[in-house]
């Protein structure tokens, strides 16, 4: 039972349960409280010991249920013998006499695989397809490309082989009985396959999911596929999640600093520098503040809309982060990401300003007349746009009043470096006077940037 | 290992807290048995007004055990939570006994002796009798065991939380002056939380995680016959299926137990027999507290009373 135990452990990692040692060590305590009798009462242990959250929950549940479910593998090879003496002995009483007696007699020569097929006793084949996936480790699958191999193995590990060569005998002498073999060797791979896509779903979930995020974080962010982009945002809100983690708690220690020995001294030479009033050194920390300008024209808008919803899930780091969406003209869209979920904010920007063609000059404008004073010396400023201005006037000059008014100006351009200045391109003129100019097409590049421009305040 | 008494026992855990007018559900149940066998704290999450805190009192009301509650609230710290030194004393007691320091360096006869013999009497004033122990210290001096209730532990910072680990895994705290205070006996210990911030993995990892939810529509009914004896069983079966019609809504606060209960009470007061239109209109208010949900529900309450009454006849 403890070997199972940890065969759970492990499915319940692969269900996305985030588990410690100390977890697990936990939970077999419990369980060894309440016992394996009740069914119930052990999901609910497992539920309270091992998940943490309501989603982990949830999963666990699921989880649970799919494990539990599964044939117990646990029937040693001594008694699989006798089940199929058995078996064979019922089945000859239960099934109707033409058909076995046949059946038996042709059986005769076949292998052990070929006459349990022959047999149909479900027990027994069920039996034999957890020990031969034990045999075959099954519990190792972790990627979607390994159930032919596992399948393959399970089947070798059956007798695959002997009933070919059962077959091919019969081809020639009984084709009706070996009709009925094939029949029911399709029938088994069918049942093969769906134990092994079983244990890919226990055990393989975790490391698909890993792969999958690795290739969607490297994955261009302007050609993520419809049916990607709500794994992308989740992908997304765990990025702001991570960066959160990274650096909202520095921000909180770091309050109070040491002693400051002169400082105290000073104060209380009233009282013959007797430290009644003590002096703290104090960490001089500018508040993050950010001026977040989004190009959400065609070419760029679903790059600029996942940059929205990571630069706003990073708003427990970020105080003050004011946020413009623009594409022929500019408006502030902070108060529709806060108010909104971000899926109707981004519908909602969309709709207003989304998807034109994009005029940088006049957008630019549009700032500099409204928004200008938002603009400190400690301000941050980042451009997310491909700077294609579709030929009209690129107005770099009040690029440059933005740098110089601001701490820093960054510019985040989804396109490779190679299209720069080229055809209406107006980045390189815009990228002298910008602090940073990076570019930023896939998740990663985008997790990079703005944990830089986080970190550079801390 | 015998297989009939956990399940027995967690039963008695289930009676036990209905004796005290708290209705649990198998998994409430569940945790709480644990929670005394393996010896680990409960952090219980869910929406305000399920019994998170009631159900601290009612294990503590059932062991016949004292509560000790720790509210938390943002800028909580050590010295509210866990023992202050009590400075005015000390200072009171340094100038009673100014005149005996005479007393006590009078014999020595260099400033090097003199210094030795103020060590010996320096841990004197950070002793004992000069803390002022908070709920935390409070708890795990406790001879008999209490029932010690961190509520609202998302309100606190996320360093109150790592004050809170010693405590939680090993049931001491160590005061720098004074060593390590080991409980005398383990208090049952209940957090609470309405998931305002995200607990720290440290904290979770220490604790049973219970989550209660709104309850199933004949856990609610039972809850609502052990507070409100006074109701019918008719109304009863109505008034929770209306509830939980409500529920489905989209609403900015959904009616909690605690409302269901107030509600109840409203009702029985009002002696209605059954669920009326005008009556449910009247009394909205008990059970949603925004305007805008009771607009938003207003349009509703024909349908769901027509609901919940159908339901009363097949159920």
């Amino acid at each position: 039972m403890r070997e199972n135990l940890h065969r759970f452990f492990r499915a319940a990692r692969g269900a996305g349960v985030r588990l410690s040692p100390a977890e697990s060590i936990d939970a077999m305590r419990a369980v060894s409280k309440v016992g394996f009798t009740d069914r119930a009462i052990l999901r609910d242990t497992f539920l309270l010991t091992l998940a943490k959250t309501q989603d982990e929950k949830k999963a666990l549940g699921d989880c649970f249920d799919l494990f539990f479910d599964q044939p117990e593998p646990q029937s040693p090879p001594e008694d699989g013998k006798a089940d199929e003496q058995d078996a064979k002995g019922s089945n000859a009483g239960s099934d109707s006499p033409g058909e076995t007696s046949g059946g038996d007699e042709q059986a005769e020569g076949l292998g052990q695989l070929a006459q349990m097929l022959l047999a149909q006793d479900r027990n027994q084949i069920s039996a034999a397809i957890a020990n031969a996936a034990s045999a075959a480790s099954l519990s190792d699958i972790r990627y979607f490309t390994q159930r032919g191999i596992f399948s393959g193995r399970i089947l070798d590990q059956m007798g695959i082989q002997r009933l070919r060569d059962d077959l091919d005998n019969l081809a020639a002498t009984n084709p009706a009985l070996a009709e009925r073999l094939t029949n029911a060797l399709d029938g088994l791979r069918g049942t093969v396959r769906d134990t092994v896509s079983q244990a890919l779903m226990l055990y393989g979930r975790e490391e698909a999911e890993n792969l999958r995020n690795e290739i969607l974080r490297n994955a261009p962010l302007s050609r993520i596929e419809p049916r990607q982009v709500e794994q992308m945002r989740h992908l997304i809100r765990q990025i702001a999640r991570r960066l959160r983690e990274r650096y909202s708690k520095p921000r909180k220690r770091q309050r109070r600093g040491h002693l400051d020995v002169r400082r105290t001294i000073r104060r209380n030479a009233a009282w013959g520098g007797v430290p009644f009033l003590t002096a703290w050194k104090r960490r001089h920390r500018d508040k993050p503040k950010i001026v977040a300008l989004c190009d959400v024209s065609g070419s760029v808008a679903r790059v600029s809309d996942f940059f929205l919803l990571l630069i706003h899930s990073l708003h427990e780091v970020v105080d003050d982060v004011r946020s413009f969406a623009f594409s022929g003209h500019l408006i502030d869209v902070s108060d529709i990401l806060e108010s909104k979920s971000p899926e109707e904010a981004m519908a909602e920007i969309m709709s207003k300003v989304g998807f034109g063609s994009s005029d940088y000059g006049s957008s630019l404008a549009d700032f500099e007349d409204e928004w200008m004073g938002a603009i400190t010396p400690q301000t941050t400023v980042i451009v997310l746009g491909d700077a294609r201005s579709n030929n009209l006037d690129p107005r770099a000059d009040i690029l440059r009043r933005i740098a110089e008014r601001s701490k820093r100006l960054v510019w985040l351009n989804p396109e490779g470096r190679m299209a720069w200045g080229w055809g209406d391109s107006e980045m390189l003129r815009y990228s002298t006077f910008c602090t940073v100019v990076r570019q930023c097409a896939t998740a990663k590049q985008l997790e990079r940037a703005v944990s830089d421009i986080v970190a550079s305040y801390q | 290992m015998a297989d009939t008494r956990p399940s027995a026992s967690i039963e008695a855990v289930e009676s036990g807290l209905a004796a005290q007018g708290y209705i649990a559900s198998r998994q409430i149940a569940t945790a709480v048995y644990l929670a005394q066998q393996i010896e680990k704290p409960i952090l219980v999450e869910g929406p305000a007004g399920v019994g998170k805190t009631e159900l601290a009192k009612a294990i503590a009301a059932w062991r016949g055990m004292k509560m000790i509650r720790l509210q938390c609230y943002e800028g909580l710290d050590e010295a509210k939570a866990l023992y202050e030194w009590k400075y005015a004393k000390q200072l009171l007691y340094t100038q009673i006994l100014k005149d005996k320091l005479g007393e006590v360096l009078g014999g020595a006869p260099t400033l090097e002796a003199a210094l030795n013999q103020l060590h010996d009497f320096g841990d004197v004033f950070f002793s004992k009798e000069f803390v002022e122990p908070r709920p935390l210290l409070q708890a795990l001096e406790q001879p008999a065991g209490c029932v010690l209730l961190v509520d609202e532990i998302d309100k606190s910072d996320a360093e109150f939380e790592s004050l809170l680990l010693e405590i939680l895994s090993d049931f001491q705290v160590t005061i720098p002056e004074l060593g390590t205070v080991v409980a005398v006996s383990p208090p049952t210990v209940i957090l609470t939380s309405n998931s305002e911030r995200d607990l720290g993995d440290a904290l979770k990892r220490r604790c049973l995680h219970l989550h209660i939810g709104f309850p199933e529509q004949k856990l609610e009914e039972r809850i609502v016959e052990s507070r409100v004896p006074g109701i019918s069983q008719t109304l009863r079966r109505q008034m929770v299926s209306f509830i939980h019609e409500v529920r489905t809504l989209d609403l900015k606060k959904l009616p909690s137990v605690s409302e269901t209960i107030d509600w109840a009470r409203v009702l029985v007061l009002l002696q209605a027999p059954e669920l009326g239109h005008e009556m449910v209109k009247d009394t909205l208010n008990v059970l949603l507290k925004y305007e805008a949900d009771i607009e938003a529900t207003m349009p509703q309450v024909s349908t769901f009373i027509a609901k919940a009454s159908r339901q009363n006849v097949f159920g």
